[in-house]
């Protein structure tokens, strides 16, 4: 199977390290001089530019969070003017305002090429048809899948998401071989082609690259035989570039980070101590090439482990195991991010209800289900069935405003919902990962 | 003339009913009439009952969501004209009724009414002869 760009991708591992130590030490001169957040982090931390002189001085640099994203939107984590600044993305966040990235014309050339390497991972090339499946817009997915299929010579077809019949049509029509979207609407699609009668040896689809959202084995099982393809797990967060960090390759057995790129490093939660190769623990990723959003030891929240076994594939880049799970509160519903404060922000500023609730995850038919749990406020109570439903559709319409996440809102008896003023349970997630 | 009424918010699940009657059971509560208006998730019921601001005490007490409600009771032939004509009364007036339920008792029927306007309502039907029941003629009936 062809491989991108071997000189990357198949490095010995000590040639690596020393790639790794120069870049990283632009990144904190850079870093150091251009974003005054990161210059007076390390001032405090009695660090400059000078105190890192390999890789292995990364340790001592402080962490890089969402938070601090958030306390600097949009722009203040920006390392080049934005006139520099070509393209700006966004995801939500906890707070209503959304975590903004910007990319320099370097940078977008540096995710085109991660992303070329991901499609070739999976086996695609210039013969082939990709159906983006994934939106197109502020999120990342769209146009980070089509930049790195253009890239490879490939077809690229920027259907974006949802409207199913159109997907089946073009999926028929022009013989799509590649598949991108999150994996659970690649069931949903593959329910949808049986519904609709179509025959799976009448559409070309050869194989499929999914993410954006957290995935099991036996769901990848269920898509590669619906769908009669080869599933491939990508990894990516915009904070770091989008899809693209990290990718599996036909092995199927974990994901090559971009580490020329992306450097990871696993620590302990709790302690924030680094912990040795193959231990589970958080993602953290300091970005070694990015111009107009450097980030310095961010930490992911995605939970997993590293190997540095060299790959049945060729491929000497480090992978990490599929994330299943998280060290903070976020949930992944149908790819979007959600914090359970977000919906506490909006439930608070509604007088007719308690700010108590519970959020139900559940997947059904192969797509997510978000319910929100409230409780009504006994002086609004009153006996009508209509003002009632009235209230619950403000709130779901209220909270879908908020969310950009279709919800569903169920009224529920008051103290019915666990009260603390310390951890109360918030969230009950059905899924199975 | 208006007659009160206790709403309670119940969630639509098996066993929830009977815990609400069980409570009011405990304290001798008695019930003239009930209904429930249910959605496929939650529901009213709705109570008239002896003594309404005890029993609302009590539900409250057991962390039910409770509200008194004032409705209006008539009295009149179990006959579907007799319904017929105070609906047109009210109708006829612009009345809207936002629930009405009804029992009956021999030849008599007992209608009750929560409108959007009571004291119209009340008079409206008092200026046609309709009999209006109070609270303790309710109770005797």
């Amino acid at each position: 199977m062809e491989i991108w760009n071997g000189h990357f991708e198949c490095m010995d591992r000590l040639d690596l390290k020393k790639v790794q130590s120069e870049r990283l030490m632009e990144t904190v001169e850079r870093s150091y001089f251009n974003v005054p957040y990161y210059r007076h982090k390390m001032q405090a931390a009695g660090l400059g530019p000078e105190s890192i002189g390999s890789i292995d001085d990364l340790h001592r640099l402080p962490f890089t969070t969402k938070q601090d994203l958030r306390d600097n939107y949009p722009f203040g984590l920006f390392a080049v003017p934005m006139s520099e600044i070509v393209r700006i993305h966004a995801s939500s966040g906890t707070t209503g305002k959304p975590t903004v990235v910007g990319y320099t014309r370097h940078d977008i050339a540096t995710w085109s090429e991660v992303m070329a390497r991901t499609l070739k991972c999976a086996g695609a090339g210039r013969n082939d048809f990709i159906q983006v499946a994934y939106g197109y817009g502020l999120f990342t997915g769209g146009l980070g899948l089509h930049y790195g299929g253009e890239k490879i010579g490939a077809s690229v077809i920027p259907v974006s998401g949802g409207n199913t019949s159109r997907q089946i049509q073009l999926m028929c029509d022009f013989g799509s071989t590649v598949l991108a979207c999150t994996p659970s609407y690649a069931l949903y699609l593959a329910e949808a082609l049986q519904e609709n009668q179509v025959d799976p040896s009448d559409i070309k689809l050869r194989v499929g690259v999914f993410g954006a959202e957290p995935w099991t084995e036996k769901m990848r099982r269920e898509i590669e035989t619906k769908l009669r393809i080869k599933a491939i797990d990508i990894y990516g967060l915009s904070e770091v570039i989008g899809p693209g960090v990290a990718s599996e390759c036909m092995a199927q057995e974990g994901l090559h980070i971009n580490e020329d790129h992306f450097y990871p490093e696993i620590i302990d939660p709790d302690t924030l101590q680094v912990l040795p190769e193959g231990s589970m623990g958080e993602l953290v990723f300091t970005t070694l090439t990015k111009e107009g959003l450097p980030l310095i030891r961010y930490r992911t929240r995605d939970l997993t482990r590293l190997t540095s076994e060299r790959c049945r594939c060729g491929r000497t880049m480090i992978r990490m195991e599929k994330c299943l799970g998280r060290s903070d509160d976020m949930l992944i519903v149908r790819g979007v991010n959600l914090f359970p404060s977000q919906v506490e922000n909006v439930l608070l500023e509604m007088s007719e209800i308690k700010p108590h609730y519970l959020l139900v995850v559940d997947r059904v038919n192969n797509l997510d289900t978000l319910e929100v749990q409230v409780e009504v406020d006994e002086a609004f109570f009153l006996d009508k069935i209509s003002q009632l439903e009235a209230l619950r559709m403000k709130i779901q319409e209220s909270l879908e405003t908020s969310l950009a996440l279709g919800v569903k809102v169920t009224l529920v008896e008051p103290k019915k919902l666990e009260r603390s003023e310390t951890k109360a349970k918030r969230v009950i997630d059905k899924r199975r990962f | 003339m208006v007659i009160p009424q206790l709403s309670v918010f119940i969630e639509n699940r098996s066993g929830r009913l009977t815990e609400v009657l069980e409570v009011l059971g405990r304290e001798d509560i008695k019930i003239t009439a009930l209904t429930v208006a249910d959605t496929s998730e939650f529901g009213i019921l709705r109570l008239i009952v002896s003594d309404s601001e005890k029993a609302k005490e009590v539900l409250k007490g057991q962390s039910f969501t409770v509200n008194i409600t004032n409705v209006i009771s008539v009295i009149a032939p179990n006959e579907a004209k007799h319904y017929a004509r105070l609906l047109r009364i009210l109708s006829d007036r612009d009345i809207s009724i936002e629930y009405t339920y009804a029992f009956a008792r021999g030849s008599k029927a007992v209608i009750i009414l929560r409108c959007n306007n009571n004291e119209e309502a009340i008079k409206a039907l008092k200026e046609n002869e309709m009999e209006l029941l109070n609270a303790s003629e309710l109770f005797k009936i």
